[in-house]
């Protein structure tokens, strides 16, 4: 009996004995946890502190980690109540201070702005030596006051300032496209400051290289045109009229705008955006120092090279898309390829031929200026000279349907 | 020599551009909070050595450790590794497109939970750093190019680095400005803890700043030495190139023909 006692005895105890120190383990553990959080947190508590004799310190006393990553306390929650009057110094204690980055260096510099405001004296000597040496390094060069002044304006002057700017563009348009045909004088009498390999490398950039692309639209072009003629034609028995419809489009319009438009995509964009980082790189000016006319040297070659190129790919456009037409009337119309071929031969003249051809030089002039006019005039950083090869595209294009209008009406006129 | 102390270790790396060997293997370490820096004619690699060391550039073969851990540059891309690193370019690559402001601001935007307030509080700190206080509305383009350096020099401790990285530092500047640099170099050092890597042929530079000094030799393609350069220069067991490269080519002069 006395030997169950002792064992219940025992085991209670032991229980308990267990229990206890599991406790004391987890109050310890949580204590530890809450210790460390309440110590890794930054803080920052103000009181009045003794310095001998003379009126007391306000003393900020610092703990936990200052980082940026941490959430930090702002200056002012912590001196929300305090009453700097009675106060001469405000100093700080570091004791409890774990770790330090540029948070807590906005904080001693937005207590020093305080303490000015204040009138107190602000003495740094007990923070960390680096916390010192940043704090008045940044302290150096006094904060540059001379802001360029926000102008507020009212509407009409906005409106009155957008138009001399719009105007002083206009003029600058002109001026350029003086210029050009200044330059195009001295290139044709030879004092054209260029270099040959500079002008075989761009022919070759703006003809050759460009063939493929606009073969391949210019087939699909007329495939997609005597695709949508058949149908209609069919339902008059008058398939072999494909061939007049295809011909003359290709031949009068397609041909050219599509080439053009390719081009302005292509080649335009490519002038602006080579022109343009030259002068982002002062290359351009670097020229000018040289005495070589940037017009004549960067420009004037483009030109030349887009005049020579674009009829010829409107020659290869015409044939290309005339056979993507033929592709059509032969395989779904009931055309042979000696009927297309004839027909093609009586529908389109000579002439026809001729505007078309004529047509694409003056878009290349178009393309190549857009593109150089945009690049010459980019502005200096990076951003400018996306802008510059965007609006030599949109530019150029919007001028090619324009011209091309001209053209139609002029033609019609004049009866050709 | 106590591993804990080395910050950056290079081992057996070897740079080449396709077959265009740069450099075959060096190795070198740099200390906790030194200032290193890497010199050498124009040309025999220096600013390849530094893109290879901050990952813009891979190692035909070789490693580089940081703080003992292996730098794989591909795996690394844009986490807490690399934001180590603080790097100013030789023309201050700010973005021209944003102010100078806008500038310090995208990092800490992209790598902090920082409330706006606070950016801009920081902003103004790192700026008032390095002399620009007052300047961060600008953009770039209005800046004079010591400024730009300067900027871009506060955009590269935006983050509080461990390593700075200098590409060139005093190029393009005038001695004062780049005495300044220097200057502030060694204080940026000294208040941060930072470890300082400087690509540099500026002898005045190299005097005023280097703790240490790696000479690379773009003939043998391999570095000559490594040492503090007022030591270096004095002492005869060093090769005559690096001291003639330290004397501005006067052991070349004393040995060669007087010029007639």
């Amino acid at each position: 009996m006395l030997y169950l006692k002792r064992v219940v005895v025992q085991a209670v105890g032991g229980l308990h004995g267990y229990i206890s120190l599991q406790w004391q383990a987890k109050e310890r553990q949580w204590r530890i946890k809450t210790m460390t959080r309440t110590n890794n947190k930054p803080a920052c508590t103000a009181q009045s502190g003794s310095s001998g004799s003379g009126p007391p310190d306000l003393v900020l006393r610092l703990s936990g980690r200052w980082s940026l990553a941490e959430q930090r306390p702002a200056l002012s929650e912590v001196v929300a109540e305090v009453d700097a009057s009675g106060h001469k110094t405000l100093r700080f204690d570091v004791d409890a201070l774990q770790s330090w980055d540029t948070g807590l260096l906005i904080f001693v510099r937005s207590c020093q702005d305080w303490a000015e405001a204040q009138g107190l004296i602000c003495e740094l000597a007990d923070l960390p030596e680096g916390v010192q040496n940043m704090v008045s390094l940044s302290r150096e060069v006094p904060k540059n006051r001379n802001m360029p002044e926000k102008q507020v304006r009212d509407w009409l002057s906005g409106v009155g300032e957008h138009s001399i700017g719009m105007f002083d563009g206009l003029m600058r348009y002109f001026t350029f496209t003086g210029e050009l045909v200044l330059d195009l004088f001295a290139f044709l009498t030879g004092r054209a400051q260029m270099r040959r390999k500079d002008c075989l490398f761009i022919l070759q950039n703006t003809g050759a290289m460009a063939v493929p692309i606009v073969a391949l639209l210019s087939f699909l072009t007329g495939l997609i045109i005597a695709f949508i003629g058949v149908i209609q034609l069919q339902k008059f028995a008058a398939d072999i009229y494909v061939a007049d419809l295809v011909g003359l489009a290709m031949t009068r319009e397609l041909a050219a705008v599509m080439a053009g438009v390719i081009m302005a995509g292509r080649t335009g964009a490519a002038f602006a955006a080579q022109i343009g980082s030259m002068q982002v790189n002062e290359e351009v000016d670097a020229l000018t120092t040289f005495g070589i006319s940037p017009m004549q040297f960067l420009v004037l070659p483009r030109v030349i090279a887009m005049v020579l190129m674009m009829p010829l790919l409107c020659v290869c456009a015409n044939l290309v898309g005339i056979l993507g037409g033929m592709v059509v009337a032969v395989g779904i119309a009931d055309v042979t390829l000696v009927q297309y071929i004839n027909q093609i031969d009586s529908a389109v003249s000579t002439t026809d031929f001729a505007v078309g051809v004529f047509k694409s030089a003056v878009f290349g002039v178009i393309i190549a200026m857009a593109g150089c006019y945009r690049g010459l005039y980019c502005g200096k950083d990076a951003a400018s000279v996306g802008l510059a090869a965007t609006s030599a595209v949109v530019t150029a294009i919007t001028w090619i349907v324009i011209a091309d209008a001209v053209f139609a009406v002029l033609f019609h006129i004049l009866g050709i | 020599m106590e591993p804990s102390t080395e910050k950056i270790s290079v081992k057996d790396l070897s740079m080449a551009y396709g077959d265009f060997v740069v450099m075959r293997s060096l190795n070198f370490s740099v200390k906790r909070g030194e200032v290193k820096v890497i010199m050498g004619g124009s040309g025999c690699g220096k600013s390849t050595l530094l893109k290879h060391m901050i990952g813009l550039e891979r190692s035909s073969s070789g490693e580089i450790f940081y703080d003992g851990e292996l730098f794989r540059p591909d795996a690394t891309a844009g986490d807490a590794f690399c934001r180590r690193f603080g790097v100013l370019f030789q023309g201050g690559a700010l973005w021209t497109s944003m102010t100078v402001a806008e500038n310090i601001a995208l990092p800490l935007e992209s790598y902090t939970r920082l409330r706006a307030s606070e950016i801009r509080e920081v902003v103004e700190f790192k700026l008032s750093l390095v002399g620009l206080a007052g300047f961060g509305h600008r953009y770039p383009s209005e800046l004079s190019g010591g400024m730009r350096k300067r900027a871009g020099l506060a955009r590269a401790i935006a983050l509080d680095p461990q390593i700075l990285f200098f590409d060139e530092p005093s190029a393009g500047l005038d001695p004062l400005s780049s005495r300044r640099l220097d200057d502030l170099i060694l204080e940026l050092r000294a208040a941060l803890g930072a470890t300082v890597v400087v690509v540099t042929h500026e002898l005045a530079s190299i005097f005023a700043i280097a703790d240490s000094a790696l000479f690379l030799d773009a003939e043998t393609k391999s570095a000559l030495c490594d040492g503090n350069p007022n030591d270096l220069i004095d002492d005869p067991t060093v090769d005559s190139k690096v001291r003639n490269f330290l004397k501005r080519g006067e052991l070349d002069q004393a040995t060669a023909p007087a010029i007639k």
